[in-house]
Order: structure tokens, then C-alpha cells, then sequence
């Protein structure tokens, strides 16, 4: 791909008025020898982004499958449309190669785009009809046969259970199933969507999608590894005063702050903590912090949690240790805890093992967390019982109406929504941004308060 | 209950197993998968980045230990006395110069192999079981783990298609699963995941009470064969009257809460209340009220959905596996090596043979002391399988060599053999043109 000066504008893909008519997916293998704009460099990968971050919001609300790919298509016909009908396939590969240049730069971004362009192409596949998507098998060049008549009767009972435990109707004997090593679809094993026998998946035509997307996403995460590397050696230095400000400017402004360093509300100091989280923790940490102080424990995946929450809130190393010593002591004793604990809390601050400073958790990775016994970290909104949630907003102070709400909320999977009516109820002050971090939820809980507290003394 | 036997581990006596008993050798060509051979194929490093750890009396962390071969192995076991060896992940360098490598700009230090490995606990299971709790064991809540090894471990074969699973009794409370097929040691933490995901039934956190949920209009084959080839014989013929289920009303209130059809728990309630009463002593108690609960539920009249799946859910709920989802998750975790001691019971993780895992009796697996004493019985011998054959290790010995040891080395040996051979026909094939 060759980046050039407004003004000197060529031709693009001289082919691409015979592209026009096969409304199917590239599959971005190789960066196209075609030129562009510089300002459309930018203005593509903005459009792109606006896509990815549409996908991101909706995937954290909880939103179905079928209400994501009402969003999806709308997001996709919104922002990717082009005026040149012939443009639009090279729009959408030029700012797919240009957000991947932004987004090779550390394992956290490669991560997010990684999932959010595999959602993407996941529903855009889901899309199309059958002979593009054949089109697209083809492309992927996949090795699967299908299951032969013979060995359909063998197993037809199996995969008709297989079905119904979806409540989907039995297949029907022209119905066609890929026999898939069961690594290649982990999503389909994870829920039990297919039949594995001797180590192969059944996978029906409908499910393939799922086998597709797991073939573009590891495809897409080796060459953002490849051009993370070209990013370093050589195209940084080369763009400096060209490309590399605009790359480097672009993902900051979408992903939102990640609030491993706290900034404005630093420094909260254990004599007021308590205060501080009746006040305004998220639901989700005052419950850990309430279970914490009745213990005087928390397993793994809650110290985790509520640990970096309180880094991210602004409590040093130094407080953390006496902070969680407190507690533990009580129950597992002071040596204990110096030799199973202190470590692990060392290790998040990045004192230990490799040194990774670890990034509080957002609401994203919290909804999608998977509790087991004995366990209190998650989202309240996601995985406590109806009953339990509404004994515990009614023990923060959420009055009955707005309750009822938030339950709404909860019952439809809004979690996020959830909390922020929660705190909208709370603090008595509309939360137009919606609550997508729980460091979020407490900075703009302590910015209401200490506004409350200027005005009434003033 | 297996008392606490804090008087069967003593450092000495460790020291003495170290020096006479444990199977370091074993161990070693287990791990090996078959790279310690002459072959030409083999990978030489292979051994040497494979992670260690160590803990000492007093809880002192040793992480990170390599070994080239038994010898270096042995010595330092020997020199150390480690109350316990966990074995980690195949790294991508040795992880003892680990700092060495991370120096560079792109971090190559990580892991690149590790067993698919489960990790049963009963702990897990305290809601389910009456006999005892938290770290006690005896033989009225033992089913359970053996349930687990069965479901388990069939499914492991029947639909993953793995051949070599090794079942490691944990020393006090639960069982280890090792997967060591080279398909298993290679998967991705994210088919990692799916595999535990797929085993998954039991939700629920200690804030939501709806433990098991099944819907849809039938069960997924696995969990269909589980439920009629394991489950429902141990929950009817097993923890039923020996948990004393549905005895006293706490009990079968538990089980009345979990039908979502408040009049039928009322109507089962009314006659179980009644029945203490009228009830005659020949039958057990237990197992009238669940006829009486199964009928109940599943009269013609009831057969409304989201009631067709009750009696199943209450099954599950009381049997089925319970697995420590992170531990199967993530390549990084450690887990302890088998014919290590339990510090706290003395007692020896010895392999369980998943085909006759109902006659493993926790309660008699050898001691550390027990098998000191047999040592001493006999005097001193010289020759080292002398001493496995006249303690009673030996036959945990020989299980581990015949079912497991020996079948997977034979199929390293073939799977090395091919691979090199590949390599060669294709480097044959570009020298050509």
C-alpha cells in the first residue's frame, strides 16, 4: 500500500468496477499495491474505528446475538459507505491495513482488535448467502470433508440431540455436517453446540461460521505479531514526521483511559476507606469489600478484582499490603498471609514475577468472568440471583422505584445499564456516558460528591 | 474420616523415601515424552524446559527448577527434601535463565506444552455432602470423586479421543487428571478453556442459588450418557442413603427449594411431613421419598417444561463433577507431581486405574511411616526394585508403568519416528527442486 499527497490522486484498483457485484468478505492476506490519500488514510481507519468501538459497546451491554447483528449491519452501512460504489471495497481494506498498523503496538490493542474485527467479520459472514460463503470456504482452502450419507445414519440420533438440546429441529438427511478436529472450534465445544466423538466435532452448515471466524482470527493474530515487528524495525522511523503521529493518535482516543494510573482522585488513605467505599464503590467491589471485612478472605479471582480496583482507585503498594493484612490475618494468620498473599498483591502492583503492571478490570472482563463456588467477584447485575440483588441494591440505598429498573435492566442483560441506573439512583445525577469501567463509576462518584460538598459550603 | 496423621510425615522419613522409593526415573521418562532416546528426532532440550518448583519446609517457594536428566533430578531432591513437587508447563527457553532471554525486545520466555490437566477438589463439594466437610474425606463422600473420574475420564476418550490420562489421587481431598497426549500437551489456553467449559454444568456462585440449569428439549449427548451410565446408578444406589438425602426436613427442604413449581413442593412437603409418622422401618427413608418425588414430578400432569428436566437437575446437582475451572484453563499452572507426600496426611499421591477407580479406598493408600516401617521390617537391601516390590508402593509402581508409562512411550517413539521422517522426505523433496 502506498500513501500519497492529496494532490496527486491516480487511479485506484483499476479491476474494481468488476468487484463491485460479488458482495463478499476480503480476507485482508496481503496489504493491496494500491495508493491513497493521506487524508483518507486517517479518515477510513476513523470510520473503521467507529465500527469496532460500535461492536465493543454493544458486546459489553450484554446484547444478544440477533440485536448485535441488527447493529452491526447499521453500524457497518453507517460509517462504511463510500460515495464511489466502486470505492467501497478499497475503503474497507485500506482502513482494515491502517487500523492494523495502529493496533499491532502492544499485546492489550492487538487483543481488542483482534476480537472486535472477528466479531466483525463473524456477523458480516453470517450475512451473506450461500454461495458466498461457499466463496469464502473456498478462499480459506479448507481441508474438511463433509460427512458422507453413511456415516450420517451412524450418528444421526446423537447429532438430532445435539439439536434439540438447542431446541433446534433434528437435521434432516440432506443436511450437511463437516467432520472438524474439535480444536478448530472451541466456542462450539465450549457451549456444547456439537457432537465430539473420537476427537472430531460434528459441525453443522450453519455452525460454520464459528469455524471460519476461528480461521480469520488466528490468521489475523499471527500477522499483527509479523506487522508489529515491520512496525518497529522500520516503518516507525521511516513515517515519523508522516504516518506514525496520525497511527499513534488514533487508538488512544477509542479505547478509553484504562485507569492503571489513577489520576485526578489519587491517593485515597485507609482511614478513609470505609467511607470511601460505602460512598462510591460499584456494587460489584463494595460487595467484595463488604464479603472481605465479614471473612476476612477472598479467593482468587476476587482478590484479583477488588486488589486492582483499589490499585487503579489510587491505594500504594505500601497500603494495599496493609489493607488486605488486616483482613487475612484475622482468618489464615499474619505468617500466612506474608508467605500465600503479600506476593500475588507485590505481583499486581508489578513488583514481582514479571513485573507486568496490571490494568484494573473493566466491566467487559468482570460480565464475562465465570464465578464458581465460593467465589463473589463478577458482575452482581450478571451473576447474582434476582433475589440476592435486590437485597443487596436495597442495602445501598437503591429506593424501590428506581429498584425496579435496574432489575428490568438486569433481567434483559443490560448489566452496564444496570449499574448506571444504580448510580444514577444513587447520586441523583444523570450518567449520560454510561458506566463501562468500574474505576469509571467511582472517579465520576467522587466528582459529583465533591462538587455536592463545594456547593452546599459555598 | 481420615484423621489428621500429622505424625506419618516426618523429614526424616521423607528423606528416606527420596533416597530408597520414589520413582525419580519413571518420573523423568514420563515427562520426557520420549526425547530422551538415541533417535535422531529427538528434542535434546526438551527435558531442560520443563519447569520445577519446590516447596521446602516452611513454606519456602522454589520456582523455576530445571533438570537436564533423572540424575540431576534426584540429586537435588535428594539435597532439598522438598515436602512437595509440582511439575509446570515445557517452556519456550530453560526457565531457570528465564532473565537471560527476557532481556530482548520481544519477551521469548513462555510456555509452549503443558498436559491438559483437571483438578477435583471436595471442598467443592460441601453443599452436597453431610459425612463430613473442608478438608476431610471419608468413604460416605468418596463416590463423588469417583464419579468424577468416570465422567470424566470417559469423556476424555470416548469424544476428545485421548489415549493417555493419568489419575492421581491428591493425597488427602481429591484427584488430579493428567492428559499427556501430544495433542492434549499442545492446545491453546483457549481450547483449553472449551474443553473445561465443555464439562461445565455446575453454575453458580455463592450468590446465585440455581446450581445446575439444564434446558432445551433434550440433553447433549455427553451429559445424556453421563446422566444414565454413572449418575443416576451412584445418586440413587449410593449418596441417596448414604448422604441421608432427603432424611430430615432440612435436607429435603433443600431439594423441595429446587423445583421451580411451588404447589408441587407443597403437595411433596404436606406427605413427607406426614410420613415421619406413618413411615414403616423397613424401607429406607430416603429412597421412598424419592420414588415418591420422582412420581410426583413426573405423572403425566406435570410434564410441563422447565419441570421435565427437574429430577435430572437434582441428580446433577448432587453428582456431577465439579472441576477447578483455572487450573484447566491456563498452560502456566502448576500442579503436583504424582508419588509425592502429603504433608498433612502422610499419605502417598499414587495413580488411580480409572477402570477400577470404585475399588480406590483413600483411606488405605500407604503412608510415608507405613512405608518406612516396611523398609525396616526387612533390613537393608541394596537392589532398588527389591525395595518398591516389598513396600506396598510397589503395586502403585507398576500400575503407573503398565497402564500408563508403557503405552505412552511406545506412541512418543512412533510419533517422533514420523515426524522426523516427514521432515526428512520433505527436505528430500526441496533438495529435488
Amino acid at each position: 500500500m502506498e500513501i500519497v499527497r492529496p494532490q496527486s490522486r491516480r487511479n485506484f484498483l483499476s479491476s474494481s468496477n468488476d468487484a463491485v457485484s460479488v458482495p463478499t468478505i476480503p480476507l485482508y492476506r496481503s496489504a493491496p499495491s494500491l495508493e491513497v490519500r493521506l487524508e483518507e488514510f486517517e479518515s477510513f481507519a476513523i470510520d473503521r474505528l467507529r465500527v469496532l468501538k460500535g461492536i465493543s459497546d454493544g458486546m459489553s451491554r450484554g446484547k444478544k446475538p440477533e440485536e448485535m447483528e441488527n447493529l452491526v449491519k447499521d453500524l457497518w452501512k453507517v460509517n462504511m459507505r463510500h460515495q464511489h460504489a466502486s470505492d467501497v471495497l478499497n475503503k474497507d481494506i485500506i482502513s482494515h491495513f491502517v487500523l492494523r498498523l495502529v493496533y499491532c503496538r502492544t499485546e492489550d490493542l492487538r487483543k481488542w482488535f483482534l476480537s472486535m474485527e472477528s466479531s466483525l467479520f463473524r456477523h458480516r459472514f453470517r450475512v451473506l448467502n450461500a454461495e458466498a460463503q461457499r466463496a469464502v470456504m473456498e478462499e480459506f482452502n479448507l481441508p474438511y470433508r463433509a460427512v458422507s450419507n453413511v456415516e450420517f445414519e451412524s450418528i444421526k440420533e446423537k447429532l438430532g440431540q445435539v439439536a434439540r438440546s438447542m431446541g433446534q429441529p433434528a437435521p434432516t438427511a440432506d443436511a450437511i455436517f463437516y467432520r472438524v478436529p474439535f480444536e478448530e472450534v472451541p466456542e462450539l465445544v465450549a457451549g456444547r453446540k456439537v457432537l465430539i466423538s473420537q476427537g472430531y466435532a460434528y459441525v453443522a452448515m450453519n455452525q460454520i461460521v464459528s469455524l471460519i471466524a476461528t480461521l480469520f482470527r488466528s490468521q489475523l493474530s499471527k500477522t499483527l505479531v509479523l506487522t508489529n515487528r515491520k512496525w518497529t524495525s522500520s516503518i516507525r522511523e521511516q513515517e515519523k514526521h508522516r504516518l506514525t503521529p496520525i497511527v499513534e493518535a488514533l487508538c488512544s482516543s477509542y479505547l478509553g483511559p484504562d485507569y492503571s494510573q489513577s489520576r485526578e482522585y489519587a491517593d485515597i488513605s485507609l482511614k478513609d476507606i470505609d467511607q470511601v467505599a460505602k460512598n462510591s464503590f460499584p456494587l460489584c467491589m463494595r460487595h467484595l469489600f463488604d464479603k472481605l471485612k465479614e471473612d476476612h478472605h477472598l479467593k482468587h479471582g476476587g482478590r484479583m478484582q477488588l486488589g486492582l480496583f483499589l490499585k487503579g482507585v489510587g491505594l500504594n503498594l505500601e497500603d494495599a499490603l496493609a489493607f488486605w493484612r488486616a483482613e487475612f490475618s484475622k482468618k489464615v494468620g499474619l505468617e500466612k498471609f506474608e508467605k500465600q498473599y503479600a506476593y500475588s498483591i507485590r505481583h499486581n502492583y508489578g513488583k514481582e514475577g514479571k513485573r507486568t503492571d496490571y490494568t484494573p478490570y473493566s466491566c467487559s472482563k468482570i460480565i464475562s468472568s465465570t464465578p464458581g463456588t465460593g467465589d463473589h467477584h463478577g458482575c452482581p447485575y450478571r451473576h447474582f440471583s434476582e433475589e440476592n440483588l435486590r437485597a443487596a441494591l436495597d442495602r445501598m440505598g437503591v429506593n424501590s422505584r428506581a429498584m425496579e429498573d435496574v432489575l428490568d435492566k438486569a433481567r434483559n442483560r443490560h448489566y452496564q445499564l444496570a449499574c448506571t441506573l444504580t448510580f444514577e439512583a444513587l447520586h441523583g445525577v444523570p450518567c449520560d456516558a454510561g458506566i463501562n469501567h468500574p474505576n469509571q463509576y467511582f472517579s465520576d462518584s467522587k466528582k459529583i460528591l465533591q462538587s455536592k460538598q463545594k456547593d452546599s459550603s459555598t | 474420616m481420615i484423621p489428621q496423621q500429622e505424625p506419618d510425615f516426618n523429614l526424616n522419613h521423607l528423606k528416606l523415601y527420596y533416597g530408597k522409593l520414589f520413582p525419580f526415573a519413571d518420573l523423568v521418562r514420563w515427562v520426557s515424552y520420549g526425547n530422551d532416546g538415541k533417535h535422531p528426532g529427538c528434542d535434546q532440550s526438551y527435558l531442560g524446559r520443563r519447569e520445577f518448583s519446590f516447596t521446602l519446609e516452611n513454606d519456602i517457594y522454589l520456582r523455576f527448577q530445571s533438570f537436564n536428566n533423572t540424575l540431576e533430578l534426584e540429586n537435588s531432591v535428594k539435597e532439598k527434601s522438598p515436602v512437595k513437587i509440582d511439575i509446570g508447563p515445557v517452556y519456550s527457553v530453560d526457565p531457570a535463565k528465564r532473565y537471560a532471554y527476557a532481556q530482548g525486545e520481544n519477551n521469548v520466555f513462555a510456555p509452549v506444552e503443558r498436559e491438559l490437566i483437571f483438578d477435583i477438589d471436595m471442598t467443592d463439594y460441601d453443599d452436597v455432602r453431610y459425612c463430613c466437610s473442608g478438608a476431610d474425606v471419608c468413604l460416605v463422600c468418596w463416590p463423588l470423586m469417583t464419579i468424577a473420574i468416570k465422567v470424566i475420564d470417559t469423556a476424555l476418550r470416548d469424544d476428545f479421543g485421548f489415549k493417555h490420562v493419568l489419575w492421581v489421587y491428591s493425597g488427602r481431598r481429591g484427584v488430579h487428571c493428567w492428559v499427556c497426549d501430544r495433542k492434549a500437551r499442545r492446545l491453546s489456553n483457549e481450547q483449553r478453556g472449551a474443553i473445561a467449559d465443555y464439562f461445565r454444568v455446575y453454575k453458580g456462585n455463592e450468590n446465585s442459588h440455581k446450581k445446575v440449569s439444564l434446558t432445551g428439549a433434550a440433553l447433549h449427548p455427553f451429559l445424556a450418557t453421563s446422566y444414565t451410565n454413572v449418575l443416576k446408578d451412584y445418586f440413587e444406589k449410593n449418596l441417596l442413603t448414604g448422604q441421608n438425602l432427603l432424611a430430615t426436613e432440612e435436607r429435603y427442604e433443600k431439594i423441595l427449594n429446587m423445583i421451580p413449581d411451588e404447589s408441587i413442593a407443597s403437595e411433596l412437603r404436606g406427605r413427607w411431613q406426614d410420613s415421619r409418622r406413618s413411615s414403616s422401618a423397613k424401607e429406607d427413608i430416603n429412597v421412598v421419598r424419592w420414588e415418591q418425588f420422582k412420581q410426583v414430578l413426573q405423572s403425566g400432569k406435570h410434564k410441563a417444561q422447565g419441570l421435565r428436566r427437574c429430577v435430572e437437575e437434582i441428580v446433577f446437582s448432587f453428582t456431577y463433577p465439579r472441576l477447578d475451572m483455572e487450573v484447566s484453563k491456563h498452560m502456566n499452572h502448576l500442579l503436583k507431581a504424582p508419588f509425592c507426600v502429603h504433608p498433612k496426611t502422610g499419605r502417598v499421591c499414587v495413580p488411580i486405574d480409572p477402570n477400577r477407580c470404585d475399588e480406590f479406598d483413600p483411606t488405605t493408600v500407604p503412608t510415608l511411616s507405613q512405608l518406612i516401617e516396611e523398609l525396616n521390617y526387612e533390613g537393608s537391601i541394596s537392589d532398588i526394585d527389591g525395595e518398591l516390590n516389598r513396600t506396598s508402593i510397589g503395586n502403585a509402581i507398576t500400575l503407573f508403568r503398565s497402564s500408563f508409562l508403557q503405552p505412552l512411550l511406545k506412541a512418543c517413539k512412533e510419533e517422533i519416528e514420523n515426524s522426523y521422517n516427514l521432515k526428512l522426505q520433505q527436505s528430500k523433496n526441496s533438495l529435488g527442486w
